[in-house]
């Protein structure tokens, strides 16, 4: 009997010293990445890439000034875009619907969460592209507008319905009407959530390369106004990354660890934001 | 905010309030249906869109290796295969690593280790796909034609699994580059059901004098194991519709072999590089019915993801009840 | 909530303001000519600071594609557009799109052998087999036949091609047509063909990219493709039966014979040429440009450019290792810019 306990009790610590290696192994991956980027992408991060254009093809130097502009771009319009429609479409779902619209609108929504983003892609280049005749800022934006959507909506409706009933009660019974109430209670008692969901929405369409293909499709020089195509710096490492020149490997690995960088920011910026609200609500 | 009604004072109180929800409510509810509208114009044009292919070729898509766009013959087999092999050793390298960490986030970590680390599995969860195809190209690949190919091929390239030279690029690489992105899904679901489970479960196996191990896998994650499935749907949903690190990686062929060190191609791939130069109605459509092949497939796991991990995590709620 | 108002009014504007700046005018296509290109728009937009041409080098397929749908403004290919095509471009644009030469290229065979850094000649019996998938190694006769100082390994070929629509696939496939019964019957010429072996590389830039880093590879680029990067490339035995290898001289001999009799369309093939010392895989590549044109500034300034082109921008040809048009092709094309209304 003492030995098939020993092995058991063996097993058990050798299994659940697996278990912590997969952990640690999982971690550990993306320490391994970010110090990979840090170190082939810090060395090529220069004052240059920040600020100047991309030069001809196999000469060395220049930047990704515009791609990096052209991100930004992308990104605010897509906010301006997919916010809205997610956080008004959220406030409906908490505040208005019945469970039988709410039903289908999150159906609808969680339905759009999951298609691929080279799907959207295509559905951006019929929507955008065809129609206007030109690969645009409007067209990337709408693409990324149409996937921060989901995360928006639906984290809005969770963070909503999240709010104390006694804040709602107390509200309405000082004669509030409802949309009152909403703006001036209960929204500002959820924002911290919604914000949450808002910059995790942006983390996620930042690195996005797939939907931009069809839709902003590339510019090496700067991009005016938003109806003209637009570098962006996933577009930019994906065309970099697949060529054969030393330089633009270089130049790819640095906009990766700016990219990347970036959505790293954001997620700790969103996630801290989230942890110090959740404890209680504003008076 | 908007929704301001009509502020004149000979209204009643009451019909001002309303007016206000009023428009409230409708100003929302268009959003709202907005998304809805978004979402089925979206897979209109998918089938719409594709219509062209879907009557001259029929099922025979599905079956056909032909993609030849001389002969205006598209049959689309090629790349489903490439798909599925691609997720497939994804999940198998995925998968063991993914609820091997799980189990250790959810049983043995203290609850401010626990977070701690899924916090940095959230973050791998946000790299972008484009980063991990950076670094498929410049680890990944030499890692395959260097170190792994010789240690496999070798010893078992009698198999035809590991048959026939190395590329670098193949479907093993793009396995890996998809297994490492896959892995955050699988460990932050798995985690969430496997603490969903009651106490009492392993507090029970425990009193009958199981091991910590023997009670977290006989007990806990067969109660968890609808949860921990839906895990590894989501996670394969993710990596078929996975587009950027797979072309980097993959050899963009598009040829059906049975060894895992040879070219492939995948869906998402293909639209990717071809679909801007598809040249006439047919070729163009036959991107579009890959399109909605892919959404189809990642929308049925995706459904059966939610439903599964939903249904563990009220199992869980009702037993402890 | 203000202060972000504020900012995002301030980024929109601020990118308003850039929009002041000028005419900006998209083209695609080609990648054969990508190097030439960006140093020709970047010298011009150097000259005319008002006026930037972006081109996007994503394969001569989808530049024919996206000039027939009018998302860009012009298009490049190195593989002529056939009849369906300008009859597609007809009828979706009621008006016709012409073609103009701008230099002379060559697709040259580039390799990454081991231990092999000469120049190996191969005979086109050798290039379609390999492409075909029928010669495997390295050390096969085929290879070695014309190679015999040339110590060759017994690996396995890894054939790497175009993943994308490709003008540079088009004059490789034309040419082994011409050379390969067998190729012509089973694969034949076109932008994308159903290749029978190989990896796919986007662009040339991919291809150029995947034989860097594949030991054992040989593929299809453009002369400068290769030149730039220092990998090695070979000869070709042509149809009088030399061993050429590509560089000016012998591709503006290819071109000799095609310039004397230039179609008005300017849609020639010039491979396989005949001429003791051309280099058989050599090529014209166009610009796409439709002939009617509704935006006066943008239509003026590709005329401009056009106009520049065979002047000036020939003498930025020969660094970049592309032969300039004959004389014959540039006073024909002068006239022909007149179509452009």
């Amino acid at each position: 009997m003492g030995a098939r306990l020993r092995w058991r009790k063996f097993v058990s610590n050798f299994m659940l010293t697996l278990t912590g290696i997969c952990a640690v192994v999982s971690v550990a991956v993306l320490f391994f990445i970010l110090g990979y980027l840090l170190f082939n992408g810090g060395t090529s991060i220069n004052w240059d890439f920040f600020t100047k254009l991309p030069k001809p093809v196999g000469e060395t130097g220049g930047g990704m000034a515009n791609a990096i502009v052209g991100s930004a771009k992308l990104l605010a319009a897509a906010s301006l875009f997919g916010v809205p429609i997610g956080f008004f479409g959220g406030i409906y779902l908490a505040e208005f619907s019945g469970s039988k619209t709410a039903g289908v609108v999150r159906y609808a929504a969680d339905l759009l969460n999951g298609v691929p983003s080279i799907v959207i892609g295509i559905f951006a280049f019929s929507i955008v592209v065809r129609p206007f005749k030109t690969f645009s800022t409007l067209a990337g934006a709408f693409a990324l507008g149409l996937m921060m959507i989901p995360i928006t909506l639906r984290s809005t409706e969770e963070f909503l319905n999240a709010v104390p009933k006694m804040l709602r009660e107390g509200a309405m019974a000082l004669g509030a009407s409802k949309w009152k109430t909403i703006a001036t209670v209960i929204v500002p008692a959820a924002y911290r959530g919604i914000l949450t969901a808002i910059l995790l929405a942006l983390a996620r369409v930042a690195g996005e390369a797939a939907p931009l293909l069809f839709t902003a499709f590339g510019n090496r020089y700067w991009s005016q106004g938003w109806n003209q195509p637009t570098a962006a710096l996933p577009e930019m490492i994906y065309r970099y990354a697949g060529s054969p020149y030393e330089d633009w490997h270089r130049q790819a690995w640095a906009a990766g660890l700016v990219l990347l960088g970036f959505i790293l920011i954001i997620n700790i910026l969103a996630r801290t934001i989230l942890a110090r609200g959740i404890s209680m609500p504003r008076s | 905010m908007q929704g301001a009604g009509p502020i004149s004072g000979s209204r009643s109180f009451l019909s001002k309030l309303r007016e206000g929800d009023e428009i409230a409510r409708l100003i929302t509810f268009i959003f709202a249906a907005s998304v809805v509208l978004i979402t089925i114009s979206l897979v209109y044009e998918l089938w719409i869109g594709s219509a062209l292919p879907r009557h001259k070729f029929g099922l025979h898509f599905f079956v056909s290796q032909d993609w030849d766009p001389v002969m205006d013959q598209y049959g689309a087999l090629p790349f489903i295969y490439g798909t599925l092999v691609t997720s497939a050793v994804a999940l198998l390298l995925a998968i063991p690593l993914g609820i091997g960490a799980s189990i250790f986030l959810a049983e043995l970590a203290p609850p401010r280790i626990s977070d701690t680390l899924q916090f940095f599995i959230d973050l791998l969860a946000a790299v972008p796909s484009v980063i991990y195809g950076l670094l498929g190209i410049f680890i990944i690949v030499p890692l395959i034609r260097n170190v792994i190919y010789p240690a496999l091929n070798k010893p078992f390239g009698f198999l035809p699994i590991f048959k026939g030279p190395s590329y670098g690029v193949g479907f093993l690489t793009a396995g890996i580059v998809l297994a490492i992105m896959v892995i955050p899904y699988i460990i932050s679901v798995s985690r969430e059901v496997l603490l969903s489970v009651p106490r009492d479960q392993r507090e029970a196996a425990l009193a009958l004098g199981s091991t910590r191990w023997e009670s977290t896998w006989k007990v806990v994650v067969p109660f968890a194991k609808t949860g921990i499935m839906g895990s590894i749907f989501l996670a394969l949903a993710r990596a078929l519709g996975e587009t950027m690190a797979v072309t980097m990686v993959v050899g963009n062929s598009p040829k059906i072999a049975a060894s895992l060190f040879a070219p492939g191609y995948s869906i998402a791939a293909v639209i990717a590089n071809d679909f801007t130069e598809a040249t006439g109605e047919l070729q163009t459509q036959a991107y579009i019915e890959l399109g909605l092949v892919l959404f189809l497939l990642t929308f049925i796991l995706n459904g059966l993801a939610r439903i599964l991990i939903i249904v563990t995590t009220q199992k869980g709620s009702k037993v402890s009840n | 909530m203000k202060r972000t108002a504020v900012l995002l009014m301030a980024v929109l504007v601020a990118s308003g303001v850039v929009w002041a700046q000028g005419l900006l005018i998209n083209g695609a296509g080609a990648s054969f000519p990508y190097p030439i290109y960006s140093k020709w728009f970047d010298v011009y937009h150097q000259k005319n600071g008002n006026m930037q041409f972006n081109y996007q080098s994503v394969g001569s397929g989808a530049g024919i594609k996206q000039v027939t749908e009018g998302t860009v403004d012009f298009g490049a290919s190195d593989g002529p557009m056939n009849d369906e095509q300008l009859k597609a471009y007809q009828d979706k644009r009621g008006s016709e799109i012409l073609h103009f030469p701008t230099v002379l290229g060559a697709a040259v065979p580039t390799y990454n052998v081991p231990g092999v850094s000469a120049t190996l000649n191969f005979t086109p019996e050798a290039l379609a087999g390999i492409f075909l998938g029928k010669i495997t190694k390295w050390n096969d006769p085929a290879i070695t036949g014309p190679n015999q100082g040339v110590n060759l390994p017994g690996n396995e070929i890894v054939v790497v091609h175009r993943s994308d629509g490709s003008g540079t696939t088009y004059i490789w496939t034309d040419y082994l047509s011409k050379v390969s019964d067998e190729w012509k019957s089973k694969v034949n010429k076109a932008t994308s063909v159903n290749w029978p072996v190989g990896l796919g590389g986007k662009g040339s830039e991919g291809v150029t990219a995947l034989i860097k880093q594949t030991p054992n590879s040989i593929g299809y680029v453009e002369l400068i493709y290769a030149a730039q990067n220092n990998i090695p490339y070979g000869t070709v035995k042509n149809a009088a039966g030399t061993f050429v290898k590509a560089d000016l001289k012998s591709v503006s001999e290819a071109a000799a014979g095609a310039a004397k009799d230039m179609p008005e369309d300017f849609r020639v093939s010039i491979t396989n040429a005949p001429g003791k010392t051309a280099y058989p895989i050599s090529s014209f590549t166009w610009l796409l440009i439709p002939s009617k044109i509704q935006d006066n500034a943008k239509r003026d300034a590709i005329k401009g450019f056009l106009t520049w082109m065979l002047a000036d921008g020939q003498t930025y040809a020969e660094q970049l290792s592309y032969a300039k048009l004959p004389k014959e092709v540039i006073e024909k094309e002068k006239k022909a810019i007149a179509k452009v209304q």
